[in-house]
C-alpha cells in the first residue's frame, strides 16, 4: 500500500475543503480504483460517477495504471474561455 | 511561432496582433472573450478565473500545434488572463495569422472550441446579489458560451 497526493482544484477543492487529498492505493491501482476511493471520502458522493482525472498533466483513461511518482490530479468540468 | 500563456495582467490584443504580423501574412483572425453582465438568468458582477497553470499551458500548447497541423498556421498567439476579471475585461484572446484569411479564421475557432473542452481553467462567477458559483458548462443549456 503506498499513498498517493490527489491535486484538487476549484468546486472539488472547496468540496473537500483542501487543495489536495492523500489516498492510499494498492499497487496496480487504476484511474477507476482511485475515483471508487475518493468517492467513498465525505463528500466524494458529491462528485460525478466518473470525474476526469489527470496523470503527469495529461487527461487519463479509466483503465491507466497509476504509478507511484505520477502527478494526480482530479479535474473538475473546465470553463475556460 | 505559435504562444499560449496564462497571464494575470490585462490582456493587449494590439500586442498579440504585432506578434504575428510579417510581410508574408494575408489575412488575422483575432477572437476575444469577455466577461458579459448575465449568465443563467442572473446578473453578474465578475468572474474569478483559477486553473491547474503547468497542465492548463501544456494543454493549450498542444492545441496549438494541432491546430498548426490542420489548417496549415505557423503563426497563433494566445493568451488567458487568470484571476479577478470584471465586466467588459478580455478574458482570452486568440490570433492566428496565415497568407489567406480562412485557414486563419478556422484555426481562431478550432482553438477556442478545443479550449474550452480540454484546458483546466475554471471561473467562479460573482453576482450582483454579493453571491458566487462555480460555472459548470456540464450543466448547462449552452447559453453561456462566449
Amino acid at each position: 500500500m503506498s499513498v498517493v497526493t490527489v491535486q484538487l482544484f476549484a468546486s472539488y477543492a472547496d468540496a473537500f475543503g483542501a487543495p489536495q487529498l492523500e489516498i492510499p492505493l494498492e499497487p496496480g491501482s487504476t484511474v477507476a480504483d482511485l475515483v471508487r476511493r475518493i468517492r467513498a471520502l465525505p463528500p466524494g458522493d458529491l462528485l460525478p460517477a466518473s470525474p476526469r482525472v489527470a496523470l503527469n498533466r495529461k487527461f487519463a483513461s479509466p483503465d491507466k495504471l497509476i504509478g507511484s511518482n505520477d502527478e494526480i490530479a482530479l479535474i473538475p468540468p473546465v470553463a475556460g474561455g | 511561432m505559435k504562444r499560449a500563456g496564462l497571464v494575470t495582467h490585462v490582456i493587449d490584443p494590439a500586442s498579440l496582433i504585432a506578434e504575428v504580423q510579417s510581410p508574408q501574412v494575408g489575412g488575422i483572425s483575432l477572437f476575444l472573450g469577455t466577461v458579459r453582465d448575465s449568465n443563467d438568468g442572473r446578473s453578474v458582477s465578475g468572474i474569478d478565473y483559477s486553473a491547474y497553470t503547468a497542465m492548463a499551458e501544456s494543454e493549450m500548447a498542444d492545441i496549438l500545434a494541432e491546430a498548426g497541423e490542420r489548417f496549415g498556421v505557423d503563426s497563433i498567439v494566445v493568451e488567458h488572463r487568470v484571476g479577478a476579471l470584471t465586466l467588459e475585461d478580455v478574458s482570452i484572446a486568440i490570433v492566428a495569422a496565415h497568407a489567406h484569411r480562412q485557414p486563419a479564421m478556422a484555426c481562431t475557432r478550432f482553438v477556442i472550441d478545443e479550449i474550452k473542452k480540454r484546458v483546466p481553467v475554471w471561473k467562479r462567477e460573482r453576482y450582483v446579489d454579493g453571491t458566487t458559483q462555480w460555472v459548470d458548462p456540464t450543466h448547462e443549456s449552452g447559453a453561456s458560451a462566449p
